[in-house]
């Protein structure tokens, strides 16, 4: 299956697969030409690359959708909710895997329920829950909401690689006389490093990139995250695409960046939360 | 340990991920069955028994939200077989020793990592002024179709995003379980004069099969619940003949504040989508084989 060498068909296969690679790239091509173009401009002529560079749309979406609040917004509801996710979904598996009982058989089986509910399923009652405990326009509304969603796939991927950790180091450290807290803290929690690096990054792209949740939750503009700003920008200028695309750019940058950053840890991420279930 | 001191380690390890589920899983859940059988137009408004008459209504006068059903059902079987296919293929060539490799599988990826949002408005210029950019340049007849603007092409550009979102995910899976694949396997069939053909679907296929299980669960779980990228590509329309069930479903309750018969339309929606996953796992796990 795997060529020994170069042969002239596993070139012809590399052209063709390139071929597809430009044709997935087309996209981006149009978007960022035409952000950096006049509006007539874009109407006239979208394939060609821009006759001057017009910097102003992207001052101008910078300071319409006010950027750096919702890139703020984003930030931080992310960041709070993956550390709470990593502590609380580590402890949960840890405790599923280690003290099996009635009610955690039961407990894990329910996430597993939860995993495979759409979202849609939950949504409405969901929506009265968060107005009836005034979390309508909170942050905390939000992230409370991420963890009750995302803890069921984070205890499946801890749970999946804690089985994998020998207990033997663990029995050692309570013969030495080490508290059930210590053992968490000190032996489990560097030993399942690798699934917190896979967790943190396959949540921080659902969570960051959520639409509806923010949606129903976060009415105030002030509150916005950056794809609900960016929703709401085109509702208040439909098809003004100079404005648009500069915004769809500034939008799309940091989670762009981040992947191209962490590239390794995200391929790594992706292959191992596919583990069969 | 004695007793006591157990219990409340349990509870500090295991109560904080119990409350959060039972307050935003089960309870909504379970809640929401009740509110299928009521009518409720308000989210603080008290709901009204009503029996079987949300239900009733759904399959015998809401041919909008039956249709629903069916857009979501074709998109969700070309998307799985289209993106399948195509991740498999990228997959095969992938692993060949090929120089940009590397470059490739970020190129693939990237579109995934992007919000769901962001690629419908993406896509929506593409459709209308990049395409007929395009088919002024090149004089393609294939540019020049309304692609936003008729139920057939909304259909297939919906397909068209959703794939070019979604390849790259399913490839990584696909490269990560070839690369698995016991070489000496397939170098016994080799020796033993089978064609590449035969190769491919007696050897290559039937020891993926647990990997295709994977990806085609992943698919349909995407697919099923398709929401912001049809939202902001087409937003259902022309027509709402792309409107998708989890649209239906928004729009029911929360433009039309119909609480009662949103809920309803969520459990038979649930119904439906857990059976056929369910179905797909039973169907393809039936297929793989130990090596």
């Amino acid at each position: 299956m795997i060529a020994e060498k170069r042969t002239y068909k596993v070139t012809i296969a590399e052209i063709v697969v390139i071929f597809f690679a430009l044709l997935f790239l087309t996209p981006f091509y149009f978007v960022i030409i035409n952000s950096l173009k006049p509006f007539g401009e874009i109407l006239k002529s979208a394939a060609s690359l821009p006759k001057s560079l017009t910097w102003g749309n992207y001052s101008n979406a910078f300071e319409k959708i006010n950027f750096l609040k919702v890139f703020f917004n984003s930030l931080l509801i992310t960041t709070i909710t993956l550390v709470l996710l990593v502590i609380i979904g580590s402890m949960t598996a840890w405790w599923i895997v280690r003290y099996k009982s009635r009610f955690t058989t039961i407990l894990f089986f329910a996430f597993i329920a939860a995993m495979i509910t759409p979202f849609q399923a939950i949504m409405i009652p969901l929506i009265r829950v968060i107005t009836q405990l005034n979390f309508i326009n909170t942050r905390i509304g939000l992230i409370i909401v991420y963890m009750g969603y995302s803890t069921p796939f984070t205890v499946f991927l801890y749970h999946g690689f804690i089985k994998s950790v020998p207990i033997q180091l663990e029995e050692a450290a309570i013969i030495d006389g080490c508290s059930i807290p210590q053992i968490f803290s000190y032996i489990v929690i560097p030993l399942i490093k690798s699934m917190t690096t896979t967790v943190l990054i396959l949540q921080a792209l659902l969570i960051w990139n959520d639409f509806l949740l923010p949606l129903l939750i976060l009415t105030k503009k002030d509150l916005h995250t950056i794809p609900l700003a960016v929703f709401s920008f085109f509702g208040q200028y439909t098809n003004r695409w100079d404005y648009a695309l500069a915004t769809l750019v500034l939008g799309m940058l940091p989670i762009i960046i981040f992947f191209l950053v962490m590239q390794k840890y995200v391929i790594s991420g992706v292959r191992a939360g596919s583990v069969k279930g | 340990m004695n007793l006591i001191k157990k219990t409340i380690l349990a509870t500090i390890f295991l109560g904080p991920a119990t409350i959060f589920f039972v307050l935003i899983i089960a309870y909504p859940f379970f809640s929401g069955i009740f509110y299928s059988f009521t009518e409720w137009n308000g989210v603080n408004a008290e709901p009204v028994w009503v029996g079987l008459r949300n239900f009733i209504e759904i399959f015998k006068n809401d041919s909008q939200f039956l249709a629903s059903f069916w857009f979501t059902l074709r998109f969700t079987f070309t998307t799985l077989i289209l993106t399948n296919v195509l991740a498999f293929v990228f997959a095969l060539v992938l692993i060949q020793p090929i120089k940009s490799r590397g470059p490739l599988r970020t190129i693939f990826f990237l579109p995934n990592v992007i919000g769901g949002v962001l690629l419908g408005f993406i896509w929506r210029f593409i459709f209308v002024n990049g395409f007929s950019a395009l088919g002024d340049l090149t004089q393609f007849s294939v540019f020049l179709l309304p692609w936003l603007g008729t139920p057939a092409t909304g259909f297939w550009s919906i397909v068209i995003v959703y794939t070019w979102r979604s390849v790259g995910y399913l490839m990584i899976i696909y490269i990560a379980h070839l690369l698995n694949i016991d070489s000496h396997l397939l170098e016994a069939a080799q020796i033993d004069g089978a064609p590449n053909y035969i190769l491919f679907t007696k050897v290559i296929l039937p020891l993926s099969m647990s990997a295709i299980t994977v990806c085609l669960f992943l698919v349909l779980s995407w697919a099923f619940k398709s929401f912001d990228i049809v939202l902001s590509l087409t937003a259902g329309g022309p027509f709402r003949s792309t409107e998708t069930v989890a649209l239906n479903i928004y729009y029911e309750a929360f433009s039309y504040s119909n609480f009662g018969m949103g809920s309803a339309k969520s459990l038979v929606y649930f119904v439906l989508v857990g059976s056929i996953t369910i179905l797909q796992v039973f169907l393809t796990k039936r297929k793989e084989i130990e090596a």
